[in-house]
């Protein structure tokens, strides 16, 4: 990977709300460029990150750098070069769709008026009617399209497809695209596991207010399992003595497990000695990444969140 | 009765969310009418002095038009009571109005009522609930009043007139206010328009109250406020008057009841009308957001002030000719006034202007707290607007309108006024006696401020400090509380115009402290976590 200078970097973020723990030592760092998926359940300290970096919470301590300057401190300057989907889009109840778009924008430090016309129909949006009127995913538009009609270098997005219909939650898989292409760095909170699959260059997981793992989807695969069905030619013994398979399930030809990645090799030779028909191997969703680490005990938390942060 | 099916959990869940502001407003309600009771007392002892100074309240005029009247001179309660039949029926009927909009079109706007919508509760439920608690405080308030008075000496059969007598006005704005709730869709501007009713109802009875032999003494019987005050607690008690309240009550609630029916959820009768698809050049700035937010709440109070400054003026120059007797001079000063009879008066109305302008820029600074977790400030600090430059906005607009409120009743009242004595020169000094509240009321704003930046939760201290300021100003006097007390007030400071001349001090030193606590408000904001 090329050695650019990092959109976002955090390190030891802690925050707590009362006697809440929100952030727990959260790492996070995003590449300039980069589509960056911050994946974690509710309640894990998504929110509560980005809200950080925007500098409207005050770490209690740790650092975090966006954009090379201080969220905290440089406010506005930062501001002006990124632009910030809520993940709950509250808007004024008598003001009209298109006002808010504008408004945001030149609040922003100015926008495309081509672009603002090419997403308001790509999305759907009537921007006539009043901010009261709007349902939660017309909301979610409204933000989304104030958003991606600005030139910024940074978009931060936090569960921008919730409310959206599957067709929406395209177009705007189709934006991201675009604006991965232009090089801008996106930032995609999200507990949608295909979304964040589809999009993103690398990814972290947190749990409990730290990061439990981080890297490009190709490196987190290398830490699971991957499924493994077959029809062979005849019965196949032996498989359950190798080490790294697991859930191993014979009926007569048939054969399913799961192997873990450097044992891959071991079983498919054992496999092919017999005689493969018909083979069916599934790399690990996203969701049992996910079911993974938040079936794990706490016990192993530490172990494997350093193994996780040391990634980039 | 499918449709009320419901009512019972909704109407324990009000309770739940009110606990602790119901019996707080009850026991403020409770302790200013015995306070004033006890305190009469000592003011009249005698039936002579109750009829010689029931007698000046009266024949004057601006009394009469502000409070009421007495119906039975010799009554103490009559006295005692005048004030706050006539103010405090007031704050009674705000409170009716609040409680109904909360847990009806507060609820609706917010998505919450949808929520509770989707479970088993009928069509009707939530706003018979909500009708329940307005008149099931209204009956606690008109009982606990009503022992409240007895305890402090007056009559029982004048003190639960009394109490059944504010009673009355609650629920009646109870059904005015589950009216105002199904027209339209926004919570505030349901509650805008029912305070406008009772704005104009007041004014209903004041006309009435102050129409001579000839004159439209029969206003008074088209008024709420009128038939609190007509029910004549202590002086005769006419239980029949409620007859009156109770009817107008059940057929207006019961036009809410059928607006309701027509209507879908969440929509108002007035359907919303498509906006611009583009903002206006000029809506580029968090001020330009603010202005867009406030203003149309601002211009109608502005117009209420306007109409407010003409009526005060109106009366002022007829002060001095009912007010002949000594007595009646000593019966002024213990209300407020000096030398100058038309002067005590005047500035006794303009000091009312600078309390309502201040509990506008009030309520304009509490906009900052409503927006921060109603999530929509963070929409506009995630932008490279700043934080002090977000809040320095609605700040800006308190302050603008706390001072447009009081310059246009400033000129309104002049205006009336010196056209009424021919002197226009008298007219410019009530309107500088009114730009001089304008520091004293700015101090409120500076009140929300800083609460908005050090302790956000506790916004609402600005309410709190205005009543505590009025109480302290309309009862201080009657304590005989000593004059530190009376100087926490920042309307005590404020210079005696028209009458004493221009003192700058206590201005700059207002100034002052509306400036400081604004400072501290920011830098506290600035601190803090958002949200």
């Amino acid at each position: 990977m090329l050695v650019m200078l990092a959109a976002i970097e955090a390190a030891g973020l802690r925050k707590s709300f009362g006697t809440t723990r929100a952030l727990d030592g959260l790492d996070l760092t995003v590449a300039t460029g980069e589509v960056h998926g911050f994946l974690g359940p509710n309640g894990a300290g998504k929110t509560t990150t980005l809200r950080v970096l925007l500098g409207l919470l005050r770490a209690d301590s740790g650092t975090a750098r966006l954009l090379g300057g201080d969220p905290w401190r440089d406010v506005a300057e930062l501001h002006r070069r990124l632009a910030y989907v809520q993940g709950d889009v509250a808007l004024w109840p008598n003001l009209t769709g298109g006002e808010v778009i504008d408004l945001l924008g030149k609040l922003r430090g100015g926008f495309d008026p081509e672009r603002r016309a090419t997403l308001l129909e790509r999305f759907d949006l009537d921007p006539t009617k009043k901010g009261r009127t709007y349902s939660k995913g017309n909301r979610q538009k409204v933000a989304l399209i104030a958003a991606l009609a600005s030139d910024v270098e940074l978009l931060i997005l936090d569960e921008p497809t919730e409310g959206l219909d599957p067709l929406m939650a395209a177009v705007f898989r189709g934006c991201v695209e675009e604006e991965r292409e232009r090089g801008r760095t996106v930032l995609l909170a999200s507990h949608i596991l295909a979304e964040v699959e589809a999009l993103c260059d690398r990814v972290t997981i947190i749990r409990a207010g730290r990061a439990v793992e981080s890297g490009s989807l190709a490196d987190l695969r290398h830490l699971t399992r991957t499924s493994i069905a077959a029809e062979l030619a005849g019965p196949v013994s032996g498989l359950a003595e190798l080490p790294g398979v697991h859930d191993l399930q014979v009926d007569g030809d048939r054969v399913r497990c799961q192997v873990e990645p450097d044992q891959l090799d071991q079983v498919l030779r054992r496999l092919s000695s017999v005689g493969v028909r018909s083979l069916v191997s599934q790399p690990p969703t996203l969701e049992e990444l996910f079911l993974r680490h938040y079936e794990d005990d706490v016990a192993d938390d530490g172990s494997t969140s350093s193994e996780g942060s040391a990634s980039p | 009765m499918t449709a009320l099916v419901g009512t019972r959990a909704l109407v324990r869940l009000a309770l739940r969310r009110d606990r602790i502001l119901l019996p707080a407003w009850i026991v403020v309600f409770v302790g200013m009418a015995a306070s004033s009771a006890s305190a009469s007392f000592d003011l009249y002892p005698t039936v002579r002095s109750r009829v010689l100074a029931a007698g000046s309240f009266n024949g004057t005029q601006s009394l009469v038009a502000l409070y009421g009247r007495i119906y039975d001179p010799t009554s103490l309660g009559g006295i005692a009571m005048i004030k706050m039949g006539g103010i405090g029926a007031v704050f009674v009927a705000v409170l009716a109005i609040l409680i109904v909009v909360r847990h009806t079109r507060a609820e609706e706007e917010a998505g919450r009522l949808e929520l509770v919508g989707a479970t088993v509760v009928g069509r009707y439920a939530p706003l018979t609930a909500a009708l329940l608690v307005a008149l099931g405080m209204s009956l606690a308030l008109a009982a606990l009043t009503a022992v409240g008075l007895t305890a402090a000496g007056l009559p029982a059969d004048g003190s639960f007139a009394f109490g059944f007598a504010w009673a009355g006005v609650g629920i009646a704005f109870a059904a005015i206010a589950s009216v105002t709730a199904q027209l339209t869709r926004s919570a505030r501007a349901a509650t805008g328009i029912a305070s406008a009713v009772l704005g104009f109802v007041y004014v209903l009875r004041a006309i009435g109250d102050t129409a001579g032999r000839t004159g439209p003494g029969w206003l008074t019987w088209l008024s709420p406020i009128g038939w609190g005050q007509q029910f004549r607690p202590y002086a005769g008690n006419r239980w029949w008057v409620l007859l009156i309240t109770v009817g107008f009550s059940i057929v207006v609630a019961a036009g809410a009841y059928a607006l309701l029916g027509r209507r879908d959820l969440g929509a108002g009768l007035v359907p919303d009308r498509p906006g611009p698809a583009t903002a206006a050049p000029t809506l580029r700035s968090p001020l330009a957001l603010a202005w867009r937010l406030q203003r149309g709440a601002l211009l109608g109070w502005a117009a209420a002030f306007t109409l407010l400054g003409l009526v005060f003026g109106n009366i002022a120059s007829s002060v001095g000719d009912f007010v002949s007797t000594p007595e009646a001079r000593d019966f002024i000063t213990k209300l407020g006034g000096e030398e100058g009879l038309v002067d005590a008066y005047i500035r006794l109305c303009l000091s009312v202007i600078g309390v309502a302008a201040s509990a506008y820029g009030v309520q304009a600074a509490m906009r900052l707290r409503s927006e921060e977790t109603g999530m929509r400030a963070e929409s506009i600090l995630a932008t490279a607007t700043g934080r002090v430059g977000w809040a320095s906005s609605h700040i800006f607009m308190a302050i603008l309108g706390t001072t447009l409120l009081i310059v246009v009743a400033g000129a309104g009242a002049g205006l009336a006024h010196g056209a009424q004595i021919g002197d226009m020169g008298a007219g410019f000094e009530v309107l500088g006696g009114a730009l001089v509240q304008v520091p004293a009321a700015c101090v409120l704003t500076g009140i929300v401020v800083a609460a908005f930046g050090l302790a956000p939760r506790l916004v609402a201290a600005g309410w709190v400090a205005l009543v505590g300021f009025v109480l302290l100003g309309e009862l201080g006097p009657l304590f005989e509380l000593d004059q530190w007390a009376m100087d926490v007030s920042p309307f005590t400071h404020v210079p005696e115009i028209p009458g004493a001349g221009l003192i700058v001090t206590p201005l700059v030193a207002l100034t002052a402290v509306a400036a400081l606590l604004i400072a501290v408000g920011l830098i506290g904001f600035r601190r803090r976590d958002v949200g």
